[in-house]
């Protein structure tokens, strides 16, 4: 038998019966549609999160305060308020090998104003290296410079979401030259606003847009008081390949300054980008198989309607088959007509499907602000997939038709 | 004269879970090239079976049996299968034709698992339906739009697309009406006169089998006579 015969045989026979051969695909488009949809979606939600936390900064180790644990006690204070990060500790670490760029910050939530209007948020003291360790850019003016700091220079640089709730209204946009050179107040103390950031789009408790940031000396004696304390250290490795080695120098060094033997009593923690990057991906990675594996069961269902009509086609073509045998057909020739008819349901089902759940995706994302990613190997999972179903679930109805015996096939009523 | 079938000693014996029933009891006889022999008797005394043997669907379950000189009687189901498209042309009582599908279609579905070429396909089966005195006005109808008579002369004339050693019919009337049948019949006598093809009729009817050359009777499971038909009837024409 030709292959072209073969097909030609095969679209004749399921487009006898259009509606049950399309209620039939439907299971199989449905499966098909929400694989591609489900996993575009989670694929999308993944490259987003990574790159959220890409934008944290680049090969970046966070180190914070942390748990000081004492002998039969494991009362700890909450991350980052213990005090056991000083400027010393920061520049003990600037001078190890591996290490690009330290930032110390302090930081605090103190009340702003300027001419009558006011906002709550972030200050952070920082170094000149904050930009590139956090991966910030300026948009107008300058950031803190090593001088605003061995001067103690009360100058302040702005997030654009700071600038909008002092300088703007509800009714008009600020823009940096209206906030750069005015004068604002933070906590009773005059700083000159010598720059604007650019936007990163953050949002949540780390929003880099709403913060206001000063040199970290002025933060510490007139913002935070006396203390000398560091809240977070931000150290930029040189390379991917060198964080972890950077990290455990670090630890070394710090329980050596710190005077701390065991590792499970220090009183610091680091922060891995690339650890928050993996447990990230991990978690997105399950959710997309989670996904997967909902819009999986539906195939499956999809696949037993396919052997079920199959099933059924086979007893009702019984005599058909009988026939086909009498005059010649082999068993080779019943299997290979019925398998394709599966195939080519599965497929015309598959093919349907990467359409819907393309275009269901699409709209996700509109309406969304979650980005889909279609993928070509997940269309080509599907397109597997759905032959691979045809196969699975045809199979056993074309070796039922194969089997028939002709005489009992032509004789059944 | 060559001879097309030859039978010896054939038995069949149904074995249903140990229930044996001898069906067909010793049946030996042989048919030449270009004859026209009615198999006639009773119901239930073994026609049907004896023409699966014939027509390679079935194997003997004792005796021999060859078919255009070749022993067939201890094939596996394929080799049957090859058989049945090379050498055999079947015509059942129910037509057996595929219901959505065109009359052209159905004629060349035989020549499809002989992997013939679409064009030559349907140029032999458009031969074949000439043959069988079948309109062509309705080539291109489907096959569950005719009447019984026409769907029997589509059956016919697929029979004849392989160009077979052998026609076997099985009760080819016994669905059709005195008319249509006759008309079935005259067609059975031009293809054997004119055609020179070999025809086997099975029937339950003396009506029917005093169309052929020659009748052989069977009952029980044996041949009880064979002899040539001094009257054969002809199929009257105005009906066509
Ligand atoms: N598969 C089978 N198993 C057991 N017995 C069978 C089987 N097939 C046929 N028989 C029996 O064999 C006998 C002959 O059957 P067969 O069909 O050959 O008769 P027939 O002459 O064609 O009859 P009819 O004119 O009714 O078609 C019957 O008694 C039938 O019951
Ligand atoms: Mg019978």
């Amino acid at each position: 038998m030709k292959t072209e015969d073969l097909f030609e045989e095969t679209l004749l026979a399921i487009t006898v019966n259009k509606v049950r051969t399309g209620l039939t695909m439907l299971g199989i488009v449905i499966g098909i549609a929400s694989v591609i949809a489900l996993t575009a979606i989670g694929q999308g939600a993944q490259g987003m999160i990574q790159s959220s936390i890409q934008s944290l900064g680049s090969n970046l180790l966070v180190i914070i305060p942390g748990a000081s644990k004492t002998f039969g006690s494991t009362v700890s204070a909450g991350l980052g308020s213990a005090e056991t990060l000083t400027p010393d500790d920061s520049n003990a670490i600037a001078s190890l090998s591996g290490v690009e760029a330290v930032s110390p910050e302090a930081s605090g939530r103190y009340q702003i104003i300027y001419n009558g209007s006011n906002t709550q948020t972030n200050v952070l003291g920082v170094v000149s290296a904050y930009p590139q360790v956090r991966d910030l850019q300026v948009a107008q003016g300058r950031f803190i410079t090593d001088s605003d700091n061995n001067s103690s220079a009360r100058v302040a640089v702005i997030g654009p979401t700071v600038l909008q709730d002092l300088f703007g209204s509800s009714i008009a946009t600020a823009t940096p030259d209206m906030a750069i050179g005015q004068t604002i107040r933070i906590k009773n103390v005059d700083f000159t606003v010598v720059g604007v950031t650019q936007s990163k789009g953050g949002s949540g408790f780390n929003n880099q847009d709403d913060m206001v940031f000063v040199p970290l000396t002025v933060a510490q004696h007139f913002l935070i008081g006396s203390s000398q304390y560091l809240s977070e250290i931000d150290v930029e490795a040189q390379s991917q390949q060198v964080m972890t080695q950077v990290q455990n120098e670090i630890t070394n060094l710090l329980l050596q300054r710190h005077g701390i033997s065991n590792p499970q009593n220090a009183d610091f923690n680091i922060i891995n980008q690339a650890d928050i990057v993996a447990a990230a991906s991990s978690v997105t990675g399950t959710f997309t198989t989670l996904l997967a594996a909902i819009a999986g069961i539906s195939l499956l269902v999809g696949g037993i309607g396919i052997m079920n009509m199959m099933l059924t086609t086979v007893t009702e073509r019984t005599r058909e088959i009988g026939l086909r045998k009498a005059i010649g057909a082999k068993k080779k020739d019943i299997t290979m007509q019925f398998l394709t008819e599966a195939v080519m349901l599965t497929f015309g089902g598959g093919i349907i499907g990467i359409v819907v759940g393309w275009i269901a995706a699409t709209v996700v994302s509109s309406l969304t602000s979650i980005t889909t990613i279609i993928s070509l190997s997940s269309i080509l999972l599907a397109f597997g997939v759905s032959a691979g179903i045809g196969i699975l679930f045809g199979y056993y109805p074309a070796v039922r038709a194969a089997k028939l015996n002709p005489i009992e096939a032509l004789r059944y009523e | 004269m060559r001879q097309i079938i030859e039978c010896r000693d054939i038995r069949k014996t149904y074995d249903n879970s140990g229930v044996k029933t001898p069906v067909l009891k010793g049946v030996t006889f042989s048919i030449a090239e270009g004859e026209f022999v009615a198999i006639m008797g009773p119901s239930g005394s073994g026609k049907s079976t004896l023409m699966h043997i014939i027509g390679a669907l079935d194997t003997p379950t004792g005796g021999e049996y060859y078919l255009d000189g070749k022993d067939i009687s201890k094939l596996s189901d394929d080799d049957l299968a090859d058989i049945r498209r090379e050498k055999i042309g079947f015509v059942f009582q129910a037509f057996n034709l595929l219901p959505r599908a065109t009359v052209l279609r159905n004629v060349t579905l035989p020549l499809i698992y002989e992997g013939v070429a679409k064009e030559k396909r349907e140029e032999i089966a458009k031969q074949a339906l000439r043959e069988s005195a079948f309109p062509e006005g309705f080539w291109q109808h489907h096959s569950n739009q005719l009447s019984g008579g026409m769907m029997q002369r589509v059956a016919i004339a697929r029979a004849l697309v392989n160009n077979p050693a052998l026609i076997l019919a099985d009760e080819p009337t016994g669905n059709l009406d005195s008319k249509t049948g006759e008309i079935v019949l005259h067609t059975f006598q031009s293809l054997n006169e004119e055609g020179k093809k070999t025809i086997v009729l099975i029937t339950h009817e003396a009506y029917v089998a005093e169309h052929a050359d020659r009748i052989i009777h069977i009952l029980d499971g044996n041949i009880v006579r064979d002899e040539r038909n001094k009257n054969k009837r002809m199929a009257k024409t105005e009906n066509l």
